[in-house]
């Protein structure tokens, strides 16, 4: 059975682009077909992260719109053949897609994968209600932080009002995905917590991504820290988030690439 | 490798800069809306993908415009039965 998933976030620039590739990879490397969908129309940017810029041709709108078959715009990735990508549309806006038009694609692809996932768009507009409409469960993605807390909260309740399963009166799972996480500075007191996180949002905790400069070296390589760097704390935090969205329980683990005294301490247990 | 290839070689922003140069050249002259050679790359690029999977930079097309005659050169590099299958 598919599962349809809507990473978002409210805020903008918190790592659900990231995050999607990241967790792609991972479930696609466990055998998983899965296919990532950017929802962000006119500001594409899955395809940069994925490095299959210069394989896109057509894209969701052409889909929506009946321009172009699924298996036209489909772009299978290279290293991981069971990872497929469908980029948004650079030069259009989210005006052309219309809320039939994305329940017949997702519907299509439920068939041909076991995993949907949705990059969100920031916000809380059309862009941003599209790519949760007709999911089956969330990743809010949050940085330990006021405001990407406070609009985490308004996506939240987004979620459990807006979408197609809140409608049916059905239950929406969301779970957080806290990143950009500094242990040093949570531990000076000078960030958020995760206790305080998820007590504020309460909603249970998918992982925790250390802030890493190797998600920054990932995207000028074009391919995900799960792909070009996999024993990078950002990228063992990924597959253990993947690991967990596929039900199985893994200790929650606070991942650093720093070896030495830190290292030991923050690579420690938090739950 | 030059002699401080030690130092450079595992840097990842020349990979961005360069990836980001081919990407904006195309969109740019494209989204403008006004570069010919641009709009038809992109018509005939699309015309071909509806009938086989291939990359972006396989298809190549050159507008040159001459005083009594212009060319329009149209080259595709088509891929092999492999990759055709792969993306099937
Ligand atoms: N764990 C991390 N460590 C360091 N940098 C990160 C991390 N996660 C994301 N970033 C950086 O944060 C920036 C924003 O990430 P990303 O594009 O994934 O966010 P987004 O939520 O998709 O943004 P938008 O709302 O614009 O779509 C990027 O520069 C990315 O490299
Ligand atoms: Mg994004």
């Amino acid at each position: 059975m598919a599962e349809v998933l809507v990473v978002t976030s409210g805020k903008g620039g918190v790592g659900k682009t990231t995050s999607t590739a990241s967790l792609g990879v991972a479930l696609a490397q466990s055998g998983q077909k899965v296919v990532i969908v950017d929802f962000d129309v006119g500001l594409r940017n899955l395809d940069l992260i994925m490095g299959a810029e210069r394989r896109v041709v057509f894209d969701l709108i052409n889909v929506v719109q009946g321009d172009a078959k699924l298996a036209q715009a489909l772009i299978r990735d290279k290293r991981v053949d069971t990872l497929s990508l469908l980029a948004a549309s650079q030069t259009r806006d989210k005006d052309a897609l219309s809320e039939e038009g994305v329940e017949r694609v997702i519907g299509e692809l439920r068939e041909k994968f076991d995993w949907v996932i949705c990059d969100s768009p920031a916000g809380i507009e059309k862009g941003a209600a599209l790519a949760m409409k007709y999911a089956d469960r969330a990743v809010v993605v949050t940085n330990p932080e006021v405001s990407s807390v406070r609009d985490s909260d308004r996506i939240i309740g987004l979620l459990d009002s807006k979408t197609a399963k809140a409608e049916r009166g059905e239950r929406m799972e969301k779970q957080l995905l806290l990143t950009r996480y500094d242990p040093v500075r949570a531990e000076r007191g000078d960030m958020l917590k995760t206790d305080d996180v998820l007590e504020i949002l309460s909603i249970p905790l998918l992982g925790i991504i250390p802030d890493s400069e190797e998600v920054l070296k990932a995207s000028n390589l074009g391919s995900p820290v799960t792909l070009s760097s996999p024993t990078s704390a950002p990228a063992r935090a990924y597959f253990d988030a993947a690991k967990r969205l596929r039900g199985e329980t893994v200790p929650m683990t606070v991942h650093s690439d720093k070896s030495g005294l830190l290292g030991r301490l923050f690579g420690r247990r938090v739950a | 490798m030059s002699l401080f290839g030690f130092l450079t070689r595992r840097s990842t922003a020349p990979v961005a800069r360069d990836r980001l140069q081919i990407l904006l050249s195309h969109e740019r002259a494209f989204v403008g809306g006004n570069d010919l050679a641009a709009t038809l790359q992109e018509e005939i690029l699309r015309v071909i993908a509806k009938h086989i999977a291939i990359d972006r930079d396989k298809v190549k097309v050159n507008l040159d415009r001459g005083e009594s005659f212009s060319t329009l050169e149209i080259d595709v590099e088509m891929p092999t039965d492999e990759e055709v299958r792969a993306r099937a």
